[in-house]
């Protein structure tokens, strides 16, 4: 079956995992946050501030900052952008994702 | 007087370079190695972690793609470019700066003493050098950093223009470029049936790639007209290289099943939590959406943009004149050299107007020469004229028609980050009297969310009846405040 893998050739080093809300997900080296979820068929990673609504990566450059995503506890990193590390624990941002200090 | 937050970078080079590029895309990337050539030490910054830009964006070494190529046309003219951004990095004279997202350009020392004078660099004068300001590495550990420069070239490209329809904002609908950026560096797609929709050229592109990756396209749905570049005959038939390059996009649509549907726009999104089906309907020369003619199409992904706008809040930033393109977007008045109407300042690519890889490279190139003070060669001078009049001629077949605000209902989202709907904007100009984009903004909030208008800018802009205005944004990226507390007043 055709894939973005099989089309370039691709023969990656060793898969990695990363975590979103507890979940286990492999990452390729060099992929982003975005493209790991994208790569585990998760569209949606946060919710809007006014009307709670799913929204996910939407530019893929870095511009919208629609992909707003909690990586190991901090808030508010575009997921487009920033690479998946090994271990890193990513978890869905509600609202302005700083639920933690009640304001 | 050292005057930015952190001293000047000294890197190999040392200190002061001859050309601070910003962007290595192609444009910047073939500025930097042809600048580099003539003689010239160069300081090449990046906010992405590799060279290429949007059109060479390819997947992180760690991906091992022995084809990288495959999603590329014309990768070989990369390929050279990068080769030689290595020897010159080697022999110490490029500096290459990835991850390092520039966020002002300011003259160095108090305007009037040491600022734009007007003088070229090699000629007799007072020195004129700027310093760049930038955010370098990743979230959280990024740092302020500076390089200070006797000229500078802005090649910071372009993002999406977006047209908002209802449901736009649904999990799976996603930028066409976008969708191709993430395909390109992350090897991943959006869904399994992927729908493409718009306006431009990048369509075709995307829809190829997104096939050949092993997505399902039921359609290109494309806004305007291809029977509009009936009347640019003369710029098609210089450029039969572009005539090519078009075939063989149709060529893999076919090859894939991919429709094309011309004089269509998605009108709708439909979906919960992500999208599910959309709405396609018929549109009038205008663009408004022909009543009767709407029909479902179910997809589970939606890659959908129309076309680009230039990115050029530093050169604003710097007071550089702008003009209206054939577009209906805002680019750079450049004169024949590539340079803005600021002295010291040159720029290429797509922020003197959309044009594609080519051109960007030629216009590159030839911003080098000018900037070496080297003469640029006829066939340079030729072949970016060439390219500039078939980009010209394809931006004003792809201008979005006035009708298109038909298919905007009054509770479709326009911003994205402030959750406006198209009712309160709509409001805003009808009731309340707002005739531009900073009124609309003021009464809304639409534009002054994370984004800053970069998504919703050209629809506000017509919603408020107004031509679209050039980027004003204060800082190009978000700055961490205490890189801002330790600038020097001057530089405010
Ligand atoms: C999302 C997207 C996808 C695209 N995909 C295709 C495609 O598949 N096929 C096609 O033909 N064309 C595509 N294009 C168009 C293509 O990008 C251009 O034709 C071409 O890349 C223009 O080259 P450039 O050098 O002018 O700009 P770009 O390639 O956009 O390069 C600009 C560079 O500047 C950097 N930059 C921007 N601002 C700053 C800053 N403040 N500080 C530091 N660095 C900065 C960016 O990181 C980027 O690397 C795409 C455009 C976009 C926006
Ligand atoms: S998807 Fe737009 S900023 Fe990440």
């Amino acid at each position: 079956m055709r894939s973005p893998r099989s089309l370039v050739g691709g023969s990656p080093a060793a898969a990695h995992e990363i975590t979103f809300d507890g979940r286990e997900l492999p990452a390729l080296p060099g992929q982003s946050i975005a493209a790991v979820l994208w790569g585990a068929g998760i569209l949606a990673w946060r919710t809007t501030r006014e009307g709670g609504a799913p929204r996910g990566a939407f530019c893929g450059i870095g511009s919208c900052y629609d992909c707003l995503v909690t990586v190991n506890g901090r808030p508010n990193q575009r997921a487009c952008l920033v690479p998946a590390r090994p271990g890193d624990s990513v978890t869905t941002q509600e609202g302005t994702g700083r639920a933690d200090l009640a304001v | 007087m050292p005057t930015s937050p952190s001293e000047p970078l000294a890197p190999a080079a040392g200190g002061l370079v001859d050309l601070a590029v910003v962007g290595a895309g192609p444009a910047g990337l073939a500025a930097a190695v042809t600048a580099a050539r003539l003689g010239l030490r160069v300081a090449l910054l990046d906010a992405g972690d590799r060279p290429g830009g949007q059109f060479y964006r390819h997947p992180a070494p760690g991906l091992g793609a022995a084809r990288p190529e495959a999603l590329h046309h014309g990768w070989a003219a990369f390929a050279t470019r990068e080769a030689a951004l290595r020897a010159h990095e080697s022999a110490g004279r490029i500096t290459y700066l990835p991850l390092h997202h520039v966020w002002a350009v300011v003259p160095a020392g108090p305007t009037g003493t040491t600022g734009p004078t007007g003088t070229r660099p090699g000629e007799a004068g007072p020195a004129t050098e700027w310093i760049l300001h930038a955010v370098a590495g990743h979230a959280p550990e990024e740092e302020a950093a500076a390089v200070t420069a006797r000229a500078v070239l802005i090649a910071t490209g372009a993002y999406e223009r977006q047209l908002p329809f209802p449901g736009w904002t649904l999990p799976g609908v996603v930028g066409a470029g976008g969708a191709q950026a993430m395909l390109k560096s992350g090897l991943v797609l959006p869904g399994r049936r992927v729908l493409v929709a718009g306006s431009g050229p990048l369509l075709l592109a995307v829809a190829g790639s997104l096939a050949a990756a092993g997505a399902t396209v039921p359609a290109v749905v494309e806004a305007a007209a291809y029977t509009a570049y009936a009347g640019q005959v003369p710029a098609l038939l210089r450029n039969p290289g572009k005539l090519v390059e078009a075939a063989g996009y149709g060529g893999a649509l076919a090859r894939h099943h991919v429709r094309l549907l011309t004089r269509h726009a998605v009108t709708e999104a439909h979906g919960t939590d992500r999208v599910e089906a959309v709405t396609v309907a018929r549109l009038d020369r205008d663009w408004r959406p022909l009543p009767g003619t709407a029909r479902r199409i179910p997809c589970d992904a939606l890659a959908v943009g129309h076309g680009l706008v230039p990115q050029l809040e530093l050169a604003t930033g710097l007071g550089c004149e702008t003009r209206p393109s054939p577009d209906g977007t805002v680019a750079l008045v450049l004169d024949a050299e590539q340079r803005t109407s600021v002295p010291g300042i040159w720029s290429a690519g797509e922020t003197g107007g959309i044009g594609g890889a080519q051109l960007a490279m030629a216009e590159g190139e030839l911003a080098a020469h000018s900037v070496a003070g080297a003469p640029p060669g006829a066939r340079l001078v030729r072949r970016r004229a060439r390219l500039r009049a078939f980009a010209d001629a394809m931006a004003a077949a792809h201008r979005p028609g006035e009708g298109w605000t038909g298919w905007l209902r009054d509770d479709a989202v326009v911003c994205r980050c402030e959750e406006v709907p198209a009712g309160r904007i709509r409001e805003a100009a009808d009731d309340l009297g707002a005739r531009d984009a900073r009124t609309v903004k003021l009464l809304t909030r639409a534009g002054m969310g994370w984004c800053q208008g970069r998504m919703c800018g050209p629809a506000v802009a017509a919603l408020a009846g107004e031509e679209p205005a050039p980027d004003r944004r204060p800082l190009s990226c978000p700055v961490p405040l205490r890189h801002l507390a330790e600038l020097p007043p001057a530089t405010h």
